[in-house]
């Protein structure tokens, strides 16, 4: 019985030590890694997107809050016209979520472009949804609405070889981008008109 | 325990280096030498890990009891390997990104686990220091070594600081296969041949 007691005091009294460390380091870092996201991470996958803009995008930001989420939205301006914007959804990827950066014309509603930003995927396999530009390639200039499959599961999107739940993640992702799209478009308009 | 502290802390570095000679922790040492800085990168994060919780294991040892030690052992280590991760995150984004899953994964790491197991738990803090550095920086030159050999037949490069330094001239035609899966292994099994013949 003292045996007992003795090993759950010393687990859980490390445990609180470990989960203590852990928060404070958390806390200390917190605002160093979210810079370093932004411009290692969707900075890139942004400024592909909105290849051409005259602005800067990940200046030219604007949140909105979504069922109690905050998103970032990044302007594109082309042609002098405030007429893209870019934001992030997610879906479930083959080891954790799939971050997926969409930019959309609000003129047709159609895609400009789409890059992964954050994924955990097996490197050389899944993780090829980032760094083989032809996958989000054939994304550019559908319309974003309605539903994104895989071609296995009935859809018409091209899966990755050997990256079926990858693509299936970057799918999902997407038909979430088109459903807060959809609530959201009214807002964004707003956002833009303000912007001119 | 008749070995002094400097040979405690050298025996990581040749005669019991850790990828080679107790060929432990492959996981990480065949997916992540794609390029030098992979492997030093790597090493150094599995150094850190391995000197914490050497130095930790050791210093509650007594605390410890010994049905529980491995739990004990695992939460030590990934609480350092979280550490290890956030501080990743925030200073060296780039190469967090490449070594990706593989930074959580040294909680599993065998060498981690069996140093605590096998060294920290039986001897002192100071002991246990000198064998988790010397095993970390011998992890670490092997990950150097195995990560040189790999780019330099497998891309024709040497990356130091994000810039690959092209070794070979423009028609130098790359071994592919040294950068996949199957030229980590060959890769490996002739280090391995090459450090027993050398012992004989």
């Amino acid at each position: 019985m003292r045996e007992m007691i003795k090993m759950i005091v010393v687990l859980t009294i490390l445990c609180s030590f470990s989960g203590g460390l852990l928060a404070a380091i958390r806390n200390g870092t917190k605002d160093k890694i979210e810079t370093q996201q932004l411009t290692f991470v969707k900075g890139p996958a942004i400024l592909a997107i909105l290849e051409g803009a005259s602005n800067a995008p990940i200046d030219d930001r604007f949140k909105i809050v979504d069922q109690g989420v905050e998103r970032n939205f990044f302007i594109g301006v082309f042609d002098g016209k405030a007429g893209s914007v870019a934001f992030e959804s997610s879906g479930k990827g083959f080891s954790g979520d799939i971050g997926i950066m969409v930019g959309v014309n609000i003129s047709d509603d159609s895609i400009v472009g789409v890059g992964v930003t954050t994924h955990s995927e097996t490197p050389g396999v899944g993780s090829k949804a980032k760094s083989d530009p032809s996958f989000v390639a054939q994304f550019k200039d559908k319309p974003l609405v309605g539903s994104f499959q895989v071609k296995s599961d009935g859809g018409q999107v091209d899966a990755l070889s050997g990256a079926t739940v990858t693509s299936r993640g970057v799918s999902v992702a997407l038909t979430d981008a088109g459903a807060i799209y959809e609530r959201l478009k009214p807002q964004i308009v707003e956002k833009l008109k303000v912007f001119k | 325990m008749a070995k002094t502290i400097a040979q405690e802390f050298t025996k990581g570095l040749w005669s019991e280096i850790p990828p080679f000679r107790l060929v432990l922790g492959l996981c990480p040492v065949l997916a992540v030498t794609k390029t030098v800085e992979n492997g030093i990168g790597m090493g150094l994060a599995t150094t850190f890990v391995l000197v914490c919780s050497n130095i930790l294991v050791s210093s509650l040892r007594k605390a410890i009891p010994n049905k529980v030690r491995i739990a004990c052992f695992i939460i030590i280590i990934a609480t350092f390997v979280t550490v290890v991760e956030l501080v990743m995150q925030a200073y060296t984004y780039p190469l967090f990104l490449k070594l990706g899953i593989f930074i959580p994964l040294i909680v599993v790491n065998c060498i981690v686990l069996g140093r605590s197991e096998a060294f920290a738990f039986k001897n002192g803090v100071v002991a246990s220091f000198a064998d988790g550095l010397g095993m970390g920086i011998g992890f670490t030159l092997s990950l150097a070594a195995l990560g040189a050999v790999r780019e330099l037949f497998g891309s024709g490069t040497l990356t130091i600081w994000e810039t690959p330094i092209q070794i070979f001239g423009p028609s130098f035609q790359p071994f592919t296969f040294m950068i996949e899966a199957p030229g980590a292994f060959i890769c490996l099994g002739l280090m391995l041949c090459v450090m027993n013949m050398t012992e004989k």
